[in-house]
């Protein structure tokens, strides 16, 4: 590889490299946390997670067609208000399928999944409808494009850091939520013993309610933020909900510390491959070495001991 | 052959529009009827004043995106035949299925059309993977399919014509265009991993080492819906091709563009050539994202002649004034014009008779969109390459039209 390349050369590409690989990292567990706390803290299996994901794409497209007829001014900082925007719409959402849907099948995990994969076809097909199924873009503000060149060489992606960023926030926001506040405490409380919580005056439905809605929130979140990787289509979502269980399983269900440590293995480990073999079997070798994993430790990366 | 009149007011701009279009398609004006035992001796849904065609494409699931435009474009040509007094003098009824993004629902929704409805003729399939279902169906009930897709070539079935490019249509003139004006020496060849990229960079990698004499610095196949394209954007840099050469399709091609262009990597720097990007793929790219970049194709919406012109207009009145068109939907605008070509010069509807003719290879379309097309008697169009330069609003400048090319599915020295 060292042939006729100078070290600046290949120091730069390392650079940059590196922050392929951070960028792949915070896409995966930005789409994982929602997950991750609906199937830890829950114990369902969502398979329309990407479908809430490209609820919040498709609300940052909306907002984004809005202010350029209307706000043209505004178009610079919509983007943030988008993202706030898409959070609550996704959440909004979530809480409509957890009150109609979900909360009749607690007691049928199997059931949950069959259920919300359906509700993925409803939701696809009614994008579909609404939005047509060409994929579209929101118009992104023009300091969200291009890259920072801090030297001659080195190009770092503008968009990227601002999703790393957007994911550090919304982990540690999580983090907070869940591990200091009273309410994270109710849900980890519901987690640990359903009974003894509604004994004590929990209210355990309200708060099963409220994580899911987190859940999708987050995951419109995510989807707000993928508008400036990707485009939105009907069945965008079904594009990462693998990637996203992998990471799930792999970091170990019920822990967020392991959804972190799982996104960023898989994330580096993919993205350094990928720059010495092709595509494809980065891929494969990077699923078969999770295979291997998972069959030594079936619970995954870090395992809660959770009494049911 | 047909004559432009200047316009004045809107409505009988539209209607002198279609009649324009329409007069060089017409060859054999057919006022007397036919009786209908004699252009329909196989029990095909013919009656003394109609014909029943089949439109398959999917509506729904993932390839929806892509389909929509070219049975839209099919159905444009049918209501144009039809108010022009339809085929032998009987209007086409349409039976309209969904493939559904499903391969196996193509092949049992080809059969339904072929046996139940008895359909005179088929326009539909996209993807490689639904011909390839539908096609035994097609040969067991000899049936007629328009195929409209460019495509991998390596095919040639008496029951299918195919109206969008061979590979060998699409790539060798546009890597000799690169060669010469950009002095392309070095290329770095990139696409998603299934069967048409990699046919087609196996043609590129032939011709850019064999007749060119250029090098192919590097050949990278991304998992079809990937989003992630950092580390490829890196091996780019490092290996510093003349040319990057694209086939990079659906959702995937649109992180692709705005990842380039978010690394720094745009036309002032480096010259990019696709043959995947169409004016469909590029409202969801955004031409921002595009802007100097080059595509090869046989067809752009810009194309300024009057064919085009006036089946731009004729398209935008029936779907909307923002619809876009692209490679595809002008191939699949094609099919219709050609069957009824055939089967007015055969005088009957029989798939056989409509067959025999078609391959003798002299049916041509002087009106068609993109300029002047010829029914090869290997089933393919002879077609004209070319290259189109993007803005930034989604629009195609072309920048190089090549010769008329013979189509050749199996192109030897290049397998």
């Amino acid at each position: 590889m060292l042939g006729g390349y100078t070290y600046g050369e290949l120091g730069s590409i390392l650079a940059m490299q590196g922050f392929a690989g951070f960028s792949l990292f915070s896409v995966l567990l930005l789409m994982a946390l929602g997950l991750a706390i609906i199937f830890g803290q829950m114990g369902v299996i969502n398979m329309a997670h990407g479908e809430f994901m490209a609820a919040g794409a498709y609300t940052t497209y909306l907002i984004s067609t809005i202010t350029e007829q209307y706000f043209p001014a505004f178009m610079p900082y919509y983007f943030v208000f988008a993202i706030v925007i898409a959070f609550f719409v996704a959440g909004a959402l979530g809480y409509l399928a957890e009150y109609a849907l979900i909360r009749h099948l607690y007691k049928r995990p199997l059931d949950t999944l069959l259920a919300t994969w359906g509700l993925s076809l409803i939701m696809q097909q009614s994008y579909r409808s609404i939005f047509g199924a060409r994929e579209v873009s929101p118009t992104l503000p023009d300091w969200l494009m291009g890259s920072y060149q801090p030297t001659e060489m080195i190009d770092i992606p503008i968009n990227g850091m601002f999703v790393l960023a957007l994911t550090a926030f919304v982990t540690f926001a999580v983090f907070y939520l869940m591990y200091k506040s009273n309410w994270g405490l109710r849900v980890r409380a519901t987690t640990q013993n359903r009974i003894m919580s509604g004994a004590v005056g929990i209210n355990t439905k309200k708060v099963d309610r409220y994580t899911f809605a987190l859940g999708c929130g987050i995951a419109g979140i995510a989807g707000a933020a993928f508008t400036t990787i990707a485009s939105t289509g009907p069945t965008t979502g079904t594009l990462y909900i693998v990637d996203t269980f992998m990471v799930v399983v792999f970091g170990g269900a019920a822990s967020l510390l392991g959804t972190i440590a799982s996104a960023f293995s898989i994330a580096q480990a993919q993205s350094i491959l990928e720059f010495f073999i092709s595509g494809s079997m980065a891929k494969v070798y990077t699923l078969f070495a999770l295979v291997l994993i998972l069959m030594f430790k079936p619970e995954g990366l870090f395992a809660n001991k959770v009494r049911r | 052959m047909s004559k432009q009149s200047p316009f004045r007011c809107a409505r009988t701009k539209l209607k002198t529009l279609i009649a324009s279009t329409s007069v060089g398609l017409m060859l054999t004006a057919n006022a007397v009827a036919l009786p209908t035992a004699e252009v329909n001796k196989t029990g095909l849904a013919v009656t003394d004043d109609t014909v029943t065609v089949g439109i398959l494409h999917s509506l729904t699931g993932t390839m929806a995106i892509s389909e929509t435009g070219a049975q839209e474009a099919e159905k444009l040509a049918i209501k144009q035949i039809n108010d022009m007094g339809g085929i032998l003098g009987r209007k086409i009824e349409i039976i309209q299925e969904d493939g559904a993004s499903d391969w196996p629902t193509f092949a049992e929704k080809s059969r339904k059309l072929l046996v139940k409805d008895k359909v005179a003729a088929v326009f539909g399939c996209w993807t490689s993977a639904s011909r390839k279902a539908a096609l035994p169906v097609f040969e067991k009930e000899n049936g007629l399919l328009y195929y409209p897709t460019f495509y991998e070539g390596l095919e040639q079935s008496k029951n299918v014509i195919y109206t969008g490019q061979e590979a060998t249509q699409q790539i060798i003139d546009g890597l000799n265009w690169v060669a010469k004006e950009k002095g392309a020496k070095t290329f770095y060849l990139i696409g998603s991993d299934y069967i048409w990229p990699r046919t087609s960079m196996k043609i590129a990698r032939k011709h850019i080492e064999n007749v060119l004499g250029g090098k192919v610095v590097g050949e990278q196949y991304k998992p079809l819906g990937d989003t992630q394209f950092g580390s490829v954007i890196n091996k780019i840099r490092l290996k510093k091709p003349d040319v990057i050469y694209a086939a990079v399709v659906g959702g995937s091609n649109v992180a692709w563009f705005k990842q380039l262009k978010a690394a720094g990597i745009t036309a002032k720097k480096q010259t990019l050539l696709t043959i995947s990007v169409t004016e469909d793929e590029v409202l969801g790219i955004g031409g921002e994202n595009l802007e100097g970049f080059y595509s090869i194709m046989k067809y752009f919406q810009s194309q300024d002649n009057p064919n085009n012109k006036a089946f731009v207009a004729a398209f935008k009145e029936m779907w909307g004034e923002d619809s876009v068109i692209g490679d595809v939907t002008q191939a699949a605008y094609l099919g219709p014009w050609l069957w009824k070509a055939a089967v007015e010069r055969a005088g009957s509807f029989d798939i056989d008779k409509v067959v025999a003719v078609s391959e003798v290879g002299d049916i041509e379309l002087t009106t068609a969109p993109e300029g002047y097309v010829k029914l090869h008697p290997n089933h393919h169009l002879w077609s004209v390459a070319r290259v189109g330069k993007w803005n930034k609003d989604g629009q195609a400048e072309v920048v190089y039209e090549s010769e008329l090319i013979e189509p050749d599915p199996f192109p030897a020295g290049y397998q």
